[in-house]
């Protein structure tokens, strides 16, 4: 039951469940699977039931009740939420709670959501594993010895250990697809600019995008429905209508649609062969749908890598100054009076030091390099060049075809710890996704079939920018075909 | 030791913040004085997941001060992060422009100190927008050591700009802020309170020296600290004189020391060495992905061109050709402001003798605001009453002295008309007839003054102007002396 929003939303319309028996049934799974999974940095007990409480009296009183009424909806720990912590996973926001409410947060209160808690996440967003959190490990709900992915491990793991059938993540270099992929989930990251940004906690800003994650494209279409719009408190949002999502997706005919496959993407050296079947079956069920199928390359997408590692930790350098100790966020207390730096950068160093870990301050390191004098050409400014290069490759191939489609990743979830002392073969994870990102163009990860260990594979659409409706209802085609996302963590199963 | 000549070069760099009522990038107020930490926001406070939105207002003021100080506005300009840590700076970083300033390659004409009647002129290279950092308080008094930070002007809009060293002498420096300031408030886009530090200023000196016809140029000092335009001239005479004396000692130039900040003791009369931020060597400037470039249409351009009306420069010209006054007088009025402009216009209506009106207003309405330390809009007596008293000092139908008479106690009786007050004072115009008369029984009662007038001893007219005054004390002097000459002359 409860994988699924749209189940829950109808049982509840048809008098079959209460919000709270859902919200109670949630928070039992949570506590059944944190202790040894932890997706969770947070949860929202008493406040979740609450609302639940709220939500079933009005809907007792007849009341008009918003798209996501009743539903336990988990947020990543990255989006400010003014009645819970908001930690980015890292020491240095460990008891800090926002003032306010991110955009995201604040329209699925007024979706009637029930959010019933904050997930486990990379610090700053900063991985590709949940390795580098500071408040734990998530584990992959598929197999415990192995990672759910990253950065939103934990939104992905929860979902995919059922605790709740929707999750908010942030995909700033793929941080949705590749552990939805690895969870055997959903996840979409939509256009930059579609969901605002407005308090989700930056890391690379022109990059950092939120997005919907759950086992099914329509639960995916139902939430992205409910976060995606213009705000003006956000500049880089875009003041575009929203499409009917849900309507979209009901015309699952994808005949006569042009699906280009990344060739170069299909035949890399670093993409793993049960990947490779992956993809190369969902170009048969695709063909059988009536889609033709294309040849694109995109030839500079061989650089998306190292410009992604240029251009993130760029930004990020300069995103997380913020964080020195002087108006919130964690404070050295033991800083040496006699430090020759003096006592303010001490302090700053000192809390800096503490308050951060090591990927965290890896990037900042390379960041700060990067756009110094004497590197900022070679570095920053070269990377936004090649990063237009990068861009006109998907002009170019969406001027042939209506949507992409290749791998999430080059591999299935790897062991926990087997990269974590790797940067280049952690940051290698991102190899297919940050594409979508350096674009700014939606791209979304569905469930594609099983690895010979039974981990799930992902596959990848991507889609020209604002075509969200393009993508989910070519997703939604796939689901109707095929039954992936319908495959349960063993040890799990659909029960709950 | 030798006295070499040498040339002085000045540029200066103004921060001008400007009067919007809310921050560059967020809603909060921008009123100076409120209570600390009250004007501010999880956008000003920089939190964390808080976005900037720019304030259009403030492109408005940039655009019109660019245009007031033929600037180029480009049609694109964008923000950039200016990156150090310091605790009034939350972010970490200030939202700046680095390479495409909203206005660009301007210049103001200055009248030359050196030389009243004519301008220099001084080059702008740019002016750019940025949001303010807020304000650190240190106390060390009674042996402790305690930081307090005001982030209420934090993020409050500057327009800093940036002059070409093209000024030679302190008094250009001062007579460049004197007109930068003016055209400011005239636009209405800032206070320019040096006080309140709506207006700060830092100004880059050194020397050029010729040494046997070779240039040795001084390292350059970029002097901090002045709050008032007065320490802006002190300060600069201090620096010329320290670095020529420095260069006589130790012959130091620019190739081995480029630049140094020094601040300026305003008690001491004197700069002083300033330890720079240790940050400072390289702000890593780079675009700001939260702000999207903003594109300026022509069309707004020329809107707020047009809206500009007359500038401080255009208000002197016209004056000298409408009123008939010197460059140096249309100056010292529209120095003075828009409200001294007005007044003295209005009272120029009234009395049709422009020079004159000028002449009052420089002498006696400026010399009694500065004894009552009045300002002209609260000055006792009206423009019109004014315009009116000059007129009839301008037609003769008042000798000046007693025209100041009549200005002493409209001063004191604000309420007075210029005929309520020349009444009071016992002040009758007199006719052409009646000075007429009086002039035929003063040369039938004196013939010998005819003679001696004849025979060109014009001191003679002086005794009967005495007499006429005597019988009649307002009796006009001058057309007293007009009429005996034309008697004496037709006679």
């Amino acid at each position: 039951m409860l994988d699924s929003a749209t189940e829950i939303l109808r049982l509840q319309q048809a008098g079959e469940l209460t919000a709270s028996e859902v919200v109670r049934r949630s928070l039992d799974r949570i506590d059944a699977i944190q202790p040894s999974l932890n997706p969770f940095t947070h949860v929202a007990r008493e406040s979740a039931l609450a609302q639940a409480e709220k939500i079933d009296a009005k809907r007792s009183a007849g009341e008009t009740l918003g798209p996501l009424a009743g539903v336990p909806v988990a947020v990543k720990d990255v989006l400010c939420t003014a009645d819970m912590p908001t930690t980015c996973s890292s020491r240095m926001l460990e008891n800090f709670r926002p003032p306010y409410d991110s955009t995201v947060v604040q329209k699925l209160r007024a979706a009637d959501a029930i959010i019933i808690g904050k997930t486990n996440m990379d610090e700053f967003a900063m991985g590709a594993s949940t390795e580098t959190s500071a408040f734990g490990i998530t584990r992959n709900p598929w197999d415990p010895a192995r990672t759910p992915g990253g950065s939103s491990g934990g939104a992905a793991a929860c979902v995919a250990a059922s605790c709740v059938p929707l999750s908010i993540g942030t995909d700033t270099g793929g941080s949705i697809r590749q552990p939805a992929a690895f969870c055997g989930i959903t996840g979409l990251k939509p256009t930059y600019g579609r969901v605002s940004r407005f308090g989700l906690i930056a890391f690379a800003s022109s990059l950092d995008q939120a997005g919907p994650m759950a086992w099914s494209v329509e639960d995916t279409a139902l939430l992205l429905q409910a976060i995606a719009g213009f705000e003006p408190r956000d500049s880089t949002s875009l003041d575009r209508q929203v499409p009917d999502y849900m309507a979209a997706i009901q015309s699952q005919d994808v005949r006569g649609l042009k699906i280009g496959v990344i060739r170069d993407s299909l035949e890399s050296e670093g993409l793993d062969d049960e990947q490779r079947r992956a993809v190369n079956e969902a170009i048969e069920v695709y063909k059988d749908l009536g889609a033709e199928i294309i040849d694109v390359n995109l030839p500079n997408s061989k650089y998306s890598v190292p410009t992604y590692y240029v251009i993130a930790p760029c930004e990020a350098s300069s995103n997380l100054s913020r964080y020195d100790g002087a108006h919130y966020g964690h404070r050295a207390t033991n800083v040496d009076p006699r430090s020759p730096l003096g006592p303010l950068a001490a302090t700053y160093c000192a809390s800096r030091e503490e308050g951060f870990g090591a990927e965290v301050k890896r990037r900042i390191m390379i960041g700060t390099y990067a756009l110094s004098t004497g590197y900022y050409d070679a570095y920053y400014s070269k990377a936004l060049k090649v990063r237009r290069l990068i861009r006109g490759d998907y002009d170019a191939a969406f001027s042939q075809v209506d949507m992409l489609l290749g791998p999430v990743t080059p591999t299935s979830a790897f062991e926990l710890g087997a990269k974590l002392d790797d940067p280049i073969q952690m940051y290698l994870c991102d190899l297919f996704t940050v594409g979508a990102n350096l674009a700014g163009i939606p791209a979304i990860s569905l469930p594609g079939g099983h690895d010979a260990s039974g981990l799930p594979i992902g596959i990848q659409l991507q889609a020209p920018a604002l075509e969200e409706s393009r993508l989910l209802l070519t997703a939604a085609a796939f689901q109707q075909a095929t039954t992936h996302h319908t495959a349960r963590p063993r040890d799990i199963g659909g029960a709950s | 030791m030798t006295q070499h000549d040498y040339t002085v070069v000045i540029g200066l760099e103004v921060h001008v913040q400007l009067k919007t009522q809310t921050k560059l990038f967020c809603g909060c107020s921008t009123e100076f004085g409120a209570p600390p930490n009250t004007n501010v926001c999880p956008v000003c406070l920089g939190l964390p997941g808080a976005l900037p939105v720019l304030n259009d207002e403030a492109i408005t003021l940039a655009i019109r001060t660019g245009l007031a100080i033929n600037c180029n506005i480009p049609p694109m300009t964008k923000w950039d992060r200016k990156q150090y840590f310091y605790p009034d700076l939350p972010k970490g970083y200030q939202i700046s422009q680095f390479d495409l300033p909203i206005c660009a390659d301007g210049a103001i004409d200055i009248a030359d100190p050196a030389d009243p009647e004519s301008t220099r002129r001084i080059g702008i290279i740019r002016a750019h927008l940025e949001e303010d950092a807020g304000k650190s308080m240190h106390d060390e008094s009674a042996g402790i050591s305690e930081s307090r930070i005001d982030l209420n002007r934090c993020g409050t809009p500057l327009l800093e700009i940036v002059s070409q060293p093209d000024m030679r002498t302190a008094a250009e420096a001062k007579a460049f802020l004197t007109e930068l300031k003016l055209l400011l408030t005239h636009l209405d886009v800032s206070d320019c309170e040096m006080q309140e530090g709506s207006l700060r200023v830092d100004a880059n000196v050194n020397l050029h020296i010729d040494v046997d016809g070779q240039i040795a140029k001084t390292p350059i000092v970029e002097i901090k600290n002045m709050n008032s335009f007065r320490a802006v001239e002190r300060a600069i005479a201090y620096e010329t004189e320290r670095q020529y004396l420095v260069w006589s000692e130790t012959g130091a130039t620019i190739e081995e020391n480029p630049k140094t900040t020094r601040g300026w003791d305003d008690g001491k009369e004197q700069t002083f060495p300033q330890r720079e931020k240790e940050e400072s060597a390289d702000y890593r400037y780079f675009p700001d992905p939260d702000l999207l470039p903003l594109r300026i249409p022509e069309s707004r351009i020329e809107q707020i061109r047009s809206e500009l009306g007359e500038l401080p420069a255009q208000t002197r010209e016209r004056l000298e050709q409408q009123y008939s006054i010197k460059a140096y007088d249309a100056d010292v009025i529209v120095n003075q402001g828009r409200a001294m402009i007005t007044y003295f216009e209005s009272a120029a209506e009234i009395s049709k003798d422009g020079r004159r009106t000028s002449a009052w207003l420089q002498q006696d309405v400026m010399r009694t605001m500065k004894e009552r330390d009045l300002e002209i809009a609260s000055f006792p007596i009206t423009s019109s009453s004014l315009g009116e008293l000059i007129r009839r000092i301008s037609v003769n139908e008042l000798e000046t002295t007693r025209g100041r008479d009549v200005f002493n106690y409209l001063l004191d009786h604000p309420q007075a008309t210029v005929d309520a007050a020349t009444a009071a004072l016992g002040i009758e115009a007199v006719d052409t007839s009646e000075i007429d008369t009086l002039c035929n029984e003063l040369l039938a009662a004196n013939p010998q003054v005819i003679e001696d007038v004849r025979a060109g001893k014009m001191q003679a007219l002086g005794m009967l102007i005495g007499q006429a005054k005597k019988k009649n004390r307002n009796a006009n002097p001058q057309l007293v002396r007009e009429t005996l000459l034309a008697k004496i002359n037709s006679a």
